[in-house]
């Protein structure tokens, strides 16, 4: 049989057998020839560009961004062949398209950055907008952080406790059509638009007749965070290795104390960050804020009555005032916002990077 | 069809790290060149640079010359990628393409490299799995995905879609290790069947699959854990086996050591 | 886990120590149990109550609704009679996201791939790194960023786009006015959910087997072959649920579209001219002025917006559990 298919194999002429056959090597373009394609592509598209009158730099970044995919295609095909040709085509547009994204995500950085800075002082922080006409300049952010920081602090407090123990149930104990339907709409509700989660709350209110205060907030912020904490500890517990649920059990140590006590310690840098993050994410939540919590210029330090603001909302605020006063805030605050969020994430993976090693990961 | 392999002088790197240094020797076409040593003495590794799969792991770089039929596979203007379908090669874990059907599978190289017309195409895959002994086994579910298969059926799969494209040598990475013993006897029986045509290269850790498929072994060696592996000997299979020339081959074949 | 057996059976010795101790531990492990799943049910109790009192105050709003609820193209609660519908933002929610969705996942497959195969191996990392933390930049400042410098900035291509590609219908402009148009939102969108789906993608894939790759390599495939033959076979369902995770986000998001978009209630094919609106948009702009039943009528709409984010998230939820037996039964 294998002799049939022997002479079969042998006598079926190949394509590419007589190319093959006679050398290994084919004529290839140097290293540097995507570097000298896109040199041109960019000559040329400003050039054109300019030529032209495009008002847009984008479209002479497109337009460049099109013309490199052509000619390093274009050339391929010629000096080299299809196959090589496709492989640079993918290339190409591989990194046109991580330029692309690069450029908006940079931009919005450095608008951020630059026009923030204008007017971020020790002023802007330590002062509320009482007194200040929303078309002038002055006034800064200091009611708006007050609230930030205890409808966060708030719904942390709801929602970490609550997220936690969803986790541990779901890893220590979960089985059965519970913990699954449980797994499913944590999931769910992940997805849940902020603004949806404001709703809800708002339509208790109605019924309730509860007026608008930094608590209503903190619930909405909770209904967002609680399935992100689930989540994230739910990863770290599963980390933890069983065998040293299994050590402390055999000593005869009650289950729910080898959870307090062995797997929630092990896994308390990774948990920690999870809740970081969830912070990191609510903080920034502008819409449940406005349905709920209603702004106000003026500093309220107590969440449970009355109107309150909060950084987002104070940028959405000063955005739709729409003086040039009040962009500078609401670049300022923006900014603000920017960081704060930022070095929670910085010190939430810092975190998780310097307890990594200890959780046997 | 088969080609000759003249390697000269070749080292090869993990970084700073030598893996191999120094081997110099000759595979001759047509036959099944078998490559024992005990582990991490960097057989695997060799068999890698005749391909240039190395240079795929990060850090992997070679120095030295492989002539396949007088043409350096490390020369300037070689394509990696039409050394590697000249030199095919089959691993130590079966790896079908999961999301593929059997003929896909076996016709996945062909199509890389031209067009063909339907017809030609499955005739093609046809003697490919015929010369794979596995036609009988799967001719009435080609078009059922190629992970159904058990492990040595997939194994025998991977070698079809390795000699469709008609390589001028084969490389096989400890082929039968992950199989059961009758699957490991079917892909020596191929092994015996294929040497008509490619020039055939394996890596084993199994002395008695060396002694049993091989024409010429090769005995590859490391000082010391952490020192590079080098080429001790290479001989007829049979005076490796009953009469090698150095002391540490038949240290090593007899069961003193590794 | 059936490791609470030694502690529920009584220990032979009768020392009294001994026996106190799993007395305490059978309480405790009843207390903590308890606690634990109790906040397990609370989740699903929230999300029961949301489903209910959205769907309760929807019903007091649409049930006084003279216009059709799901055709009217007017937003009027306050009127005499009452007239609302959300045809007008089913259609600007649904576009946008579409606009969004061609753009962003394109997009971020590619940088998905650019990090995972084919940046230089030491700037993968920081890569990776750096679009985690747009992934957390607040959508409000992508708001400002977007109706400050994106809608001046894309006045010269929304023109270019006019000139040469107007007989597509789509991008003819036939109104004059900024740039604060669907396309526009779709573009900010696709940008801010840009980040997530390339997270997930990179996730899914890293982890194709090294071995399907190397089956790829040792036939003679280029890295483009490689990728088509192995890692977008492995990564489409992966890819598939982060695209949708992707659109959950464009499809709630409020902030953005708020400020970027001018609204009108008209429905036009014409991407470019001003005007539309969508569920969340319409929510933040017209809460202030609504009264209590306004209010309802908004919330109406937002039940409308949280089943289409809910069919859309469980479908990619599914999607991706399905991914995971498959790879269990594989591996």
């Amino acid at each position: 049989m294998s002799q049939a298919a022997n002479t079969g194999i042998q006598k079926r002429p190949t394509p590419m057998a007589p190319t093959r056959k006679t050398s290994l090597s084919s004529r290839a373009l140097p290293r540097w020839a995507p570097l000298a394609f896109a040199a041109v592509a960019i000559a040329l598209g400003v050039g054109t560009g300019a030529a032209a009158g495009w008002h847009s730099h984008t479209q002479w970044g497109l337009f460049s961004a099109l013309l490199f995919v052509v000619i390093s295609y274009v050339t391929t095909t010629v000096v080299e062949n299809q196959r090589q040709a496709k492989d640079r085509l993918a290339t190409s547009i591989v990194w046109v398209c991580f330029l692309l994204a690069v450029v908006p995500l940079f931009s919005l950085i450095w608008t951020t950055v630059s026009r923030g800075a204008k007017i971020l002082d020790g002023y802007f922080l330590t002062h509320s907008m009482a007194g200040v006409p929303g078309i002038e300049a002055g006034g800064g952010v200091y009611h708006a952080l007050i609230g930030t920081l205890e409808q966060v602090g708030l719904a942390t407090l709801i929602s970490a406790p609550i997220g936690l123990l969803t986790a541990v149930y779901l890893v220590e104990y979960g089985k059965g059509a519970l913990a699954k339907a449980v797994t499913f709409f944590v999931d769910v509700m992940t997805g849940i638009p902020s603004i949806v989660a404001g709703l809800f709350i708002l339509s208790i209110m109605l019924m309730a007749q509860l007026q608008p205060s930094g608590l209503m907030g903190s619930l909405a912020l909770s209904i967002l965070m609680m399935p992100v904490v689930v989540r994230s500890t739910e990863e770290m517990l599963k980390l933890v290795p069983n065998e040293l649920r299994e050590a402390s059990l055999a000593l005869g140590i009650p289950k729910w104390r080898t959870i307090l006590k062995v797997v929630i310690p092990t896994a308390i840098g990774g948990i920690t960050t999870g809740v970081m993050l969830a912070i990191a994410r609510i903080a920034g939540e502008t819409a449940p804020i406005m349905l709920l919590v209603f702004g106000s210029q003026l500093i309220n330090t107590n969440p449970f009555q009355g109107a309150q603001s909060s950084l987002p909302f104070y940028i959405w605020e000063q955005y739709k005032i729409g003086s040039e006063p009040s962009y500078d805030r609401a670049w300022a605050a923006a900014l603000v916002l920017i960081a704060f969020v930022m070095i929670l994430n910085l010190v939430a993976r810092g975190i998780a990077r310097w307890k990594a090693p200890k959780t046997g990961r | 069809m088969a080609k000759r392999i003249d390697v000269s002088g070749l080292s090869a790197y993990y970084g700073s790290h030598l893996a191999i240094e120094d081997i110099s020797m000759t595979v001759e076409p047509r036959s099944v060149t078998a490559f024992i040593g005990p582990s991490g003495c960097g057989k695997s590794t060799f068999l890698r640079t005749l391909n240039r799969m190395h240079e795929v792991t990060p850090g992997g770089r070679v120095e030295g010359k492989v002539l396949l039929d007088d043409e350096n596979l490390y020369g300037a203007n070689v394509d990696p990628v039409t050394v590697r379908r000249t030199v095919g090669m089959v691993f130590q874990r079966p790896n079908p393409f999961p999301t593929m059907s059997i003929f896909d599978n076996v016709a996945a190289g062909l199509k890389l490299n031209g067009s063909y017309k339907k017809n030609e195409l499955s005739d093609i895959v046809e003697k490919s799995l015929r010369g794979a002994n596995l036609w009988n086994e799967v001719k009435d579910r080609l078009n059922k995905p190629g992970s159904g298969l058990s492990g040595g059926q997939q194994q025998r799969l991977c070698i079809a879609r390795a000699i469709a494209v008609e390589p001028e040598v084969l490389l096989m990475d400890e082929p039968c290790s992950a199989l059961d013993p009758i699957s490991t006897l079917a892909i020596e029986d191929l092994i015996g069947e294929l040497k008509e045509r490619f020039t055939i290269v394996i890596v084993t850790h199994n002395m008695q699959q060396a002694a049993r498929v091989s024409d010429r072994t090769a005995f590859f060696n490391l000082a010391a854990v952490g020192k590079p592996g080098k080429l001790v000997e290479i001989d007829e299979t049979e005076r490796i086996f009953s009469n090698p020339s150095v002391q540490a081959t038949e240290d090593y074949i007899s069961g003193r050591f590794g | 886990m059936a490791s609470t057996t030694p502690i529920d059976t009584p220990p032979a010795s009768p020392v009294a120590r001994e026996r106190a101790r799993p007395k305490t531990g059978r309480a405790g492990d009843k207390i903590f149990l308890g606690l634990s799943r109790g906040s397990g049910i609370l989740l699903l109790v929230i999300m029961a109550s949301i489903a209910v009192f959205l769907t309760y105050r929807a019903a007091l709003a649409v049930s006084k609704d003279e216009g059709n609820f799901l055709t009217t193209f007017d937003w009027n609660p306050a009127g005499d009679p009452p007239v609302f519908g959300i045809a007008v933002l089913l259609f600007g929610t649904i576009v946008s996201s579409i606009i969004a969705m061609a753009i962003a996942v394109p997009v971020a497959v590619g940088i998905a791939l650019f990090i995972s195969h084919y940046a230089p191996r030491k700037l993968a990392a920081p890569l990776a790194y750096v679009v985690d933390l747009l992934a957390a930049v607040p959508s409000i400042v992508y708001g400002i960023w977007g109706a400050l410098f994106l809608v001046p900035y894309l006045e010269g291509l929304n023109l270019w786009l006019d000139q040469f590609f107007g007989w597509t219908y789509l991008f003819e402009k036939t109104e004059v006015g900024v740039a604060r148009s669907l396309f526009t939102v779709g573009i900010l969108l696709a940008i801010m959910i840009l980040p997530i789906v390339t997270s997930v993608s990179r996730e899914v894939f890293l982890q194709v087997p090294k071995m399907n790759e190397e089956a790829a390599l040792a036939l003679g495939a280029t890295r483009w072959e490689v990728i088509r033959l192995s890692v977008l076979p492995f990564g489409r369902s992966g890819v598939i649920s982060a695209s949708m995770l992707g659109l959950g986000r464009a499809l709630g998001e409020t902030m953005a579209v708020a400020t970027v978009l001018s609204p009108s209630f008209v429905i036009s094919g014409h991407l470019l001219n001003p005007g539309g609106g969508t569920f969340a948009q319409n929510i933040a702009a017209k809460f202030d002025e609504a009264d209590a039943f306004g209010r309802d009528a908004l919330i109406a709409s937002g039940l409308v917006l949280f089943i289409l984010t809910l069919l859309v998230n469980g479908a990619a939820r599914l999607i991706i559990a399905r991914r995971k037996e498959y790879s269990g039964a594989n591996a």
